[in-house]
């Protein structure tokens, strides 16, 4: 989250502007593919959401973004070039730039919350140990849980221990931040204020998100770009805005999970 | 990595002016604010804050700020928590965008009342009683497990135990073929040892062959079943603590539960079947390679005729040590099983429960089977066996 007032005019979308370009990527596991000849770009500051069927491989493609899971053919580039054919030390410099949302937060349970964000700060940045306490409670109450330091993860509610996740997840002002089924196990309520949270957040640090979900509230809520990933032709049939493509979209599978099976 | 280190001279280096005109302190920033940088101190603005008489408002410029990240944030709180302690009222229209909202986004869901906590140690008392009141809650559970087993134990009798015998059979192999390798080496090596302290002082004798009586007796009577036990314990019963402590994280018990499955007869009853059946058959393979061990010593150390070694243990070990070490390594089994199950039935829901679970597990075992050899041995010394 690097917010520099005079880029504060949103980026025009043109490929300039790339966050992430994805170029033919194939994600297989052994000799079975999920998803072949994905390419997409997300753009700085965009909302971008990775949607689709359950067990279509949007996860898997998360994993491959952020560096966990190598893609079987295909490139991941950001900014500074290729992810996977990065030497370890580049594309570890790479993804320290960018923050992931754990499905379940993924806290570590021998740590308080302080302890579990200022771990990347103490490790990462030269700060000392009041900077970090003062880095550390302002994303606490940045997610609105101030004052819950010293809980340890199995103290606290599930939708806490996601939006604790979400703090640590930030704890390097990352430029770039990787949701995994962000709404998934929150009520109605939480799963809104969720949303509130990256659009407020977006405005403010002009993070560039990307979102995995099928939540559809969501997707029509927060998201202005998008990749519909089908699970039967195992490859991208659209992406844009997912207002637009509910608007104009003519594919019924995709019109199908648009409208929660309605037409 | 020192500050000084990391923060190389730059031209945007974070810089801070602050005037004070009517009644307004103007703070005009600009520079580079981030991490990489070292920042200049509070204190001046403190200061012009504490001053008398104090100013009416607290304005920021911030026109040359070239980039900001969450260590401005926080600058900017504190700035703001002096000016409110201060009466002063801030106008933070000045500055840049972004910044406004995330400290309006920080302050929008109030500290929660009483979450902080305390460090301060609670009173001598208080700590005694809570440690009086654990001790007899672990009491009760651990009770409470006993009778558990008992139960789950009668059922099996009555042949209404439910669990999966396919299980079973899997839990049997992993308690016994594939503790094969590690109980071979261990127990062939402790008979060596055995052998080889007896041969030094017996050949000062000439009573070398001894060293077969010595070994034979060590070993069958209570060494091959100590040994195995520990070995157990070790492999198996942390499997056992770390396997149900993590279905105890992921609710795959609660899932148990609540379609009727009795955990007890589910998943401990079919681990303390593997193991007591398969305890003393790892003892008496034990047994074996530990005389295997002293046979080595013996044959190719102290030249004794390999027959005459063989035909001496067996003539001078009298069988009863035999059953003894059966006993022991049933009751071991017993004991392994038990406390691997019971410290994974009890684990703490998270990935740090499971470890204090398996290494409770494994320190309970060992102890137990000290315990209980102490306990047998003095029993077979009063019944004269």
């Amino acid at each position: 989250m690097t917010a520099v007032p005079d880029n504060a005019t949103p980026p025009a979308p043109d490929a300039a502007a790339a966050a992430i370009r994805v170029e033919g990527l194939t994600m297989a596991y052994g000799d079975f593919v999920i998803m072949r000849d994905l390419n997409f770009t997300v753009r700085l500051g965009d909302i971008f959401i990775i949607m689709g069927g359950s067990g279509c491989g949007k996860s898997t493609l998360l994993r491959m973004l952020v560096g966990l899971k190598a893609p079987a053919a295909g490139k991941v580039f950001y900014r500074e070039g290729s992810l996977w054919d990065a030497p370890p030390d580049a594309r570890h410099a790479i993804l320290r730039r960018t923050g992931i949302l754990y499905q379940s937060g993924a806290l570590f349970s021998s740590m308080t919350l302080a302890e579990n964000i200022s771990l990347p700060l103490s490790q990462y940045t030269a700060l000392t140990r009041g900077e970090i306490r003062d880095i550390v409670s302002l994303k606490l109450a940045l997610v609105g849980l101030a004052g819950f330091e010293d809980f340890y993860p199995s103290e606290i509610s599930g939708g806490m221990c996601k939006r604790a996740g979400l703090a640590r997840a930030m704890a390097l002002d990352p430029d770039i931040l990787f949701f995994d089924e962000p709404s998934a196990g929150l009520d109605p309520v939480s799963a809104h204020n969720l949303d509130e949270l990256i659009l407020e957040l977006r405005e403010s640090l002009k993070a560039t998100f990307v979102v995995v979900t099928h939540e559809l509230a969501s997707i029509f809520a927060i998201g202005n770009n998008s990749v519909y990933l089908d699970v039967e032709t195992r490859t991208m049939t659209a992406s844009g805005d997912p207002k637009e493509m509910l608007a104009n979209a003519t594919d019924p599978k995709l019109r199908r999970f648009l409208t929660r099976g309605q037409e | 990595m020192t500050r000084a280190a990391a923060s190389r001279p730059r031209a945007d280096a974070p810089t801070r002016s602050l005037v004070v005109a009517d009644g307004v302190l103007t703070l005009t920033i600009a520079g580079s604010w981030r991490m990489d940088q070292a920042l200049p101190a509070l204190d001046p603005v403190r200061q012009a804050l504490e001053a008398t008489p104090p100013p009416k408002t607290l304005a920021f410029a911030c026109a040359g700020v070239t980039g900001w990240d969450s260590l401005f944030l926080t600058q900017c709180r504190a700035i703001l928590a002096l000016a409110r302690q201060r009466g002063v009222t801030a106008d933070l229209a000045g500055l840049p965008d972004g910044v406004a909202s995330l400290l309006a986004l920080a302050e929008k869901v109030p500290e929660r009342q009483g979450a902080a906590r305390t460090t301060a140690h609670a009173p001598f008392l208080d700590r005694m009683a809570d440690l009086g009141i654990g001790s007899v809650q672990a009491v009760h559970n651990l009770l409470e497990f006993l009778g558990e087993v008992t139960l789950a134990a009668v059922a099996l009798v009555r042949g209404k135990a439910v669990f999966q015998r396919s299980q079973l059979t899997t839990l049997i192999y992993q308690a016994s073929i594939d503790a094969l390798a590690i109980v071979s080496l261990i127990s062939f090596l402790v008979g060596l040892i055995l052998a080889f302290v007896g041969a030094i002082q017996l050949s000062q004798f000439g009573a070398q062959i001894y060293v077969s009586t010595i070994v034979g007796i060590a070993m069958i009577r209570v060494m091959g079943a100590i040994m195995t036990g520990i070995i157990m314990a070790g492999r198996t019963g942390a499997a056992y603590a770390a396997e149900l402590g993590t279905m105890q994280v992921n609710e795959e018990i609660d899932a148990l539960k609540t379609f009727g499955f009795s955990p007890t007869q589910f998943l401990v009853l079919p681990r303390m079947i593997a193991l007591v059946l398969m305890m003393p058959l790892l003892c008496i393979y034990a047994d074996l390679m530990g005389v295997m061990g002293g046979f080595v010593v013996g044959v190719f150390m102290l030249k004794i005729n390999p027959i005459q070694y063989l035909t001496h243990t067996w003539q001078s070990v009298p069988l009863a040590n035999f059953w003894i070490g059966l006993v022991h390594s049933t009751i071991f089994g017993v004991l392994v099983a038990m406390a691997g199950c019971y410290r994974g039935m009890h684990c703490g829901r998270s990935a740090l429960g499971v470890g204090q679970a398996t290494t409770s597990a494994v320190v309970t075992s060992i102890l137990a089977i000290v315990i209980a050899t102490a306990i047998l041995t003095v029993a077979c010394n009063i019944i004269g066996v």
